[in-house]
C-alpha cells in the first residue's frame, strides 16, 4: 500500500465532493490510481481524453507512483 | 508571456505591451463568451484552471510559436472565474515583421491553448442546468461535447 494524495479538478472535483484527499492505494502506476479512484471521480470512460500529472509534471498513464506522491486527475480540457 | 487572470483582461494594456518598432503586423484573437451552444441558451460560463501547469504549458506554447514562425513576440491571457455573455475569455496577440507569420502564429497559439492546457469550462443554461464542456463522454451528468 502507498499513501497517495489525489487531486480532482472540475467535473471530477464536483463528483468527489472534495478537491483532494490522501488515500492508501495498491497502485503502481498513474493508471492504477485513476482506476482505483473511479468511484470518487466518477469517470465512466476507460480514459477518454483525461490527462494525469504527478507532483505537478504531466506524465503518461504508465508513469510510476511512489509513496507520498501527489497525483492530479484532469478531466477533458476545454480552454478558449 | 502567458498568464491566467481571475479578473477582466485589459486588452489595451496587452496591445501596448507588444509595442515594437520592428513589428509590421500585430495579429490578435479574442475569444468571447457567446449565448448559445448546440441549441442550448447559455447564460454565463465558468472557467477553472490548474494554474501551475496551465502557466508552464502556456509558456511552452508561446515558445513554440516563436520558434516555428519566427515572430517577434507573442502573449496570451486566459480568464478564470465566472464570465458573462460578451466578456473576453482569452486574448492572444502576436507581433511579427510581416502579416503571414503573425496570422499563423496567432492561430497556432489559440489552437494549442484550447487543447493542451488544464483549463475547464462550465456552461450555465437558461433552463437551470449546467455542464462541463467536452466531458459528456466521461461524465455521469455531462450535457455537451464540443470543440
Amino acid at each position: 500500500m502507498k499513501r497517495v494524495t489525489v487531486k480532482y479538478f472540475a467535473m471530477f472535483r464536483e463528483h468527489a465532493g472534495v478537491a483532494e484527499e490522501t488515500l492508501q492505494l495498491e497502485a503502481d502506476t498513474a493508471m492504477d490510481v485513476f482506476e482505483q479512484t473511479r468511484p470518487r471521480h466518477g469517470c465512466r470512460e476507460p480514459l477518454g481524453h483525461c490527462k494525469v500529472a504527478i507532483n505537478d509534471r504531466m506524465v503518461d498513464w504508465s508513469a510510476q507512483v511512489a509513496e507520498g506522491d501527489t497525483v492530479l486527475l484532469f478531466p477533458p480540457v476545454a480552454g478558449g | 508571456m502567458f498568464r491566467i487572470k481571475s479578473t477582466g483582461i485589459d486588452v489595451e494594456a496587452l496591445r501596448t505591451s507588444l509595442g515594437n518598432p520592428a513589428a509590421g503586423a500585430l495579429c490578435t484573437f479574442e475569444g468571447l463568451v457567446r449565448n448559445e451552444n448546440e441549441g442550448h441558451d447559455v447564460l454565463k460560463l465558468e472557467y477553472e484552471a490548474y494554474e501551475p501547469l496551465a502557466v508552464t504549458e502556456g509558456e511552452q506554447v508561446i515558445a513554440e510559436a516563436r520558434d516555428k514562425f519566427g515572430v517577434l513576440a507573442a502573449v496570451c491571457e486566459h480568464r478564470t472565474g465566472l464570465l458573462e455573455i460578451g466578456e473576453c475569455a482569452v486574448w492572444v496577440g502576436v507581433i511579427a515583421p510581416h502579416r503571414d507569420e503573425a496570422f499563423r502564429a496567432c492561430r497556432y497559439v489559440i489552437d494549442e491553448i484550447k487543447h493542451r492546457l488544464p483549463i475547464w469550462k462550465k456552461e450555465y443554461y437558461a433552463n437551470g442546468d449546467s455542464g462541463w464542456v467536452n466531458c459528456e463522454r466521461c461524465a455521469e451528468h455531462g450535457k455537451h461535447d464540443h470543440d
